[in-house]
């Protein structure tokens, strides 16, 4: 069998450009595929197990779901989530292609020192930004006793505030890429400002905004360091949520739930990419 | 200096100067007139404000001084999508996201005009560009040759006073290019519009404008039809700039002029230069006769001899490169009438160089 083996290695020699067949570069996709992947398969599979522990494997059961479906807090901090990344991820898209349209066309005085602050939420540890948050919403007296879904807008302004400058950084990326003859064509045929970017800067932008959107969404739908500074008892967001589940117990109703969270951003993800893909194939 | 066009100009450039951050000048004083339906040339290396220039004609930058009128009405602060012309750009500048149709309508949509005649209107303008059946294409699926007729019937379609066109041709490869070439004087005297073209193609300027203004640092060095620029030239600069040319210093005297190591031409109209005075002396290649035989004696022609120094080969004609014994050097151009013999000159043999006295050129600085 070995014998077999090499000797089919000797008569095959790997190509300078078959990659796949080179042993490191073999060794270093399983490796990234086990440490990104391993727990988020685990994850999956003890959503199915049919035990309170969740350590050992005892079979196949769909009950969790069940459970974690009818579970209340579980499904209205799910809710929560989803409106807030929803939220979010439009504000953030809006405020962050206005920054870096405002960053790529203009010039003014004092544009450096804008253009840091408006990247320093990026740098910023979180747990700083969750504190400032917090006495920021009890020094303004910001009400807690709103209705739904007014009463998650701290936690929504506090999103939308570390998300947008990663959405901007992303939109400006492809405005780099923009051809400025493009716009002074449309202004020749008759475009006033407003036209040129409704016709064509805005759809040269799409796929950025699309990228900036899906990052804003996702940062939004797992925070959970400033979420957990700004949210209140009424106001449990699902990374929180969760949180306080595994302090009793890693229930695979916690697994469940999160197997639902990853589908739903897949999904999204692929959308996001097709429309991405689509408007691409389109262009070039 | 004022290049005149008739009564009424389409085009007027007064005075017209544009400085970069107050500094860079860019276009210096330039004064110009262009008549209705003229086919116009704006010739010069890069960073001779010919760009510039055609720039503030579309309104995509403000004059530092001076007026620029079209069809008589002052165009400063009019916006460039307010103005009666329309470009091409030098890189097509086709809406990637809008088929071809799309891409040739969008000015028509934007004025407002009804669907149903945009189509057809759209139409049309794709039928003169010869791309009737692509309509329908994505600008991804056209080749450079193909862009550039879309932006082409995109800025016709709208029926523009004058065409801009910016460096049209230089992103195409050399066989389109000058089918392109043919193509846009052809389409120009279809349509009647007044085109002005920006180019850095020598070529291109004489094979299509009907006048050329040639530049160079911002200011017009010569405006004149292309046959009167390339046979009469005014400065060393456009006869070094337009096609090949001898070149040599000269003194005026009394009869003529005197060139180091050629001895004294005789030249007409030297009255406007003092005697003593330096001065430019030119030959084109082309009037440069070689024999191998001391020619005739004639008064009419200037002879000098040398000595067959290189030659270089580009098909239909050889540039022979001689020296005379004092040291200098004149090219001269023979045409490959017949494939059967070449110049009939061997490096080291003696040649005997004449040409036409009236075809010496005389040059001011």
């Amino acid at each position: 069998m070995i014998t077999r083996v090499l000797k089919w290695y000797r008569d095959n020699p790997a190509g300078p450009l078959d990659y796949g067949r080179k042993w490191p570069m073999m060794l270093t996709m399983a490796a990234t595929f086990v440490f990104l992947y391993a727990p988020i398969i685990i994850l999956i599979a003890f959503s199915f197990n049919d035990s309170r522990r969740n350590i050992v494997w005892r079979g196949f059961t769909m009950k969790y779901y069940e459970k974690a479906m009818k579970n209340d807090g579980l499904v209205e901090a799910f809710v929560n989530s989803l409106t807030i990344a929803f939220v979010t991820t439009i504000v953030s898209t809006i405020l962050g292609a206005m920054v870096a349209i405002l960053l790529w066309r203009f010039r003014f005085i004092g544009k450096s020192a804008y253009e840091g602050a408006a990247a320093l939420p990026i740098v910023i540890p979180e747990i700083c930004m969750g504190v400032a948050m917090l006495a920021f919403f009890a020094r303004i007296g910001w009400p807690t006793d709103l209705v739904w879904p007014f009463n998650l807008g701290s936690i929504m302004i506090a999103h939308i505030s570390f998300a947008f400058p990663f959405a901007a950084v992303v939109i400006r990326a492809r405005l780099a890429g923009f051809n400025r003859e493009l716009e002074e064509a449309a202004r020749d045929l008759g475009a006033n400002n407003w036209e040129v970017y409704r016709d064509v800067v805005i759809p040269y932008l799409r796929p950025g905004l699309i990228a900036g959107g899906l990052l804003a969404f996702t940062l939004s739908l797992d925070d959970f360091v400033i979420t957990f500074f700004t949210s209140g008892p009424d106001t449990v967001t699902f990374p929180v949520k969760v949180y306080s589940m595994v302090r009793f117990s890693v229930t695979p109703e916690v697994n469940a739930a999160s197997t639902v969270l990853i589908l739903i951003t897949v999904f999204l993800t692929a959308i996001a990419m097709w429309m991405q893909n689509r408007n691409e194939s389109k262009n070039d | 200096m004022t290049g005149t066009a008739g009564a009424d100009p389409i085009i007027r450039f007064q005075n017209v100067t544009k400085r970069f951050g107050g500094v860079v000048l860019a276009v210096d004083q330039v004064s110009i007139d262009i008549a209705e339906g003229e086919f116009f040339a704006l010739l010069g290396p890069s960073g001779c404000g010919k760009t510039t220039l055609l720039r503030m004609l579309a309104g995509f930058e403000t004059p530092s001084e001076g007026t620029i009128l079209i069809d008589g009405a002052d165009m400063a602060g009019v916006s460039p999508n307010k103005r009666p012309v329309n470009m091409v750009f030098q890189f097509y500048a086709v809406f990637p996201h809008m088929s071809v149709a799309k891409n040739v309508g969008y000015g028509l949509r934007l004025e407002g005009i009804p669907s149903g005649e945009v189509e057809t209107r759209v139409q049309e303008a794709l039928d003169l560009v010869q791309l009737g059946e692509y309509g329908p294409r994505m600008p991804d699926q056209l080749s450079g040759g193909q862009r550039q007729r879309v932006a082409l019937a995109r800025a016709l379609v709208k029926k523009p006073r004058v065409l801009l066109l910016d460096e049209p041709l230089s992103a195409l490869d050399a066989k389109l290019r000058e089918a392109m070439q043919l193509e846009l004087v052809r389409l120009q005297k279809t349509v009647g519009i007044t085109f002005v073209i920006v180019t850095h193609d020598q070529n291109e300027a004489l094979s299509m404008a009907d006048r050329i203004a040639v530049m160079q640092a911002g200011q017009v060095r010569q405006l004149a039809p292309p046959q009167e620029l390339y046979e009469f030239p005014k400065s060393r600069f456009v006869a070094d700039f337009i096609g090949k040319m001898n070149l040599f210093d000269g003194i005026v005297e009394s009869g003529g002029v005197s060139v180091e190591g050629l001895g004294q031409l005789q030249v007409d109209a030297m009255a406007e230069h003092a005697a003593g005075s330096k001065i430019g002396v030119a030959v084109r290649p082309e009037k440069v006769t070689l024999s191998q035989s001391e020619p005739a004696t004639d008064p009419t022609r200037f002879v000098v001899s040398g000595t067959v120094d290189a030659f270089s080969y580009h098909g239909n004609e050889t540039s022979v490169f001689a020296r005379t014994s004092s040291g200098v050097e004149i090219s001269a151009t023979v045409q490959n009438t017949s494939r059967q013999k070449d110049t009939g000159f061997q490096p080291g043999d003696t040649v005997y160089m004449h040409w036409d006295q009236a075809d010496t050129l005389i040059l001011g600085e």
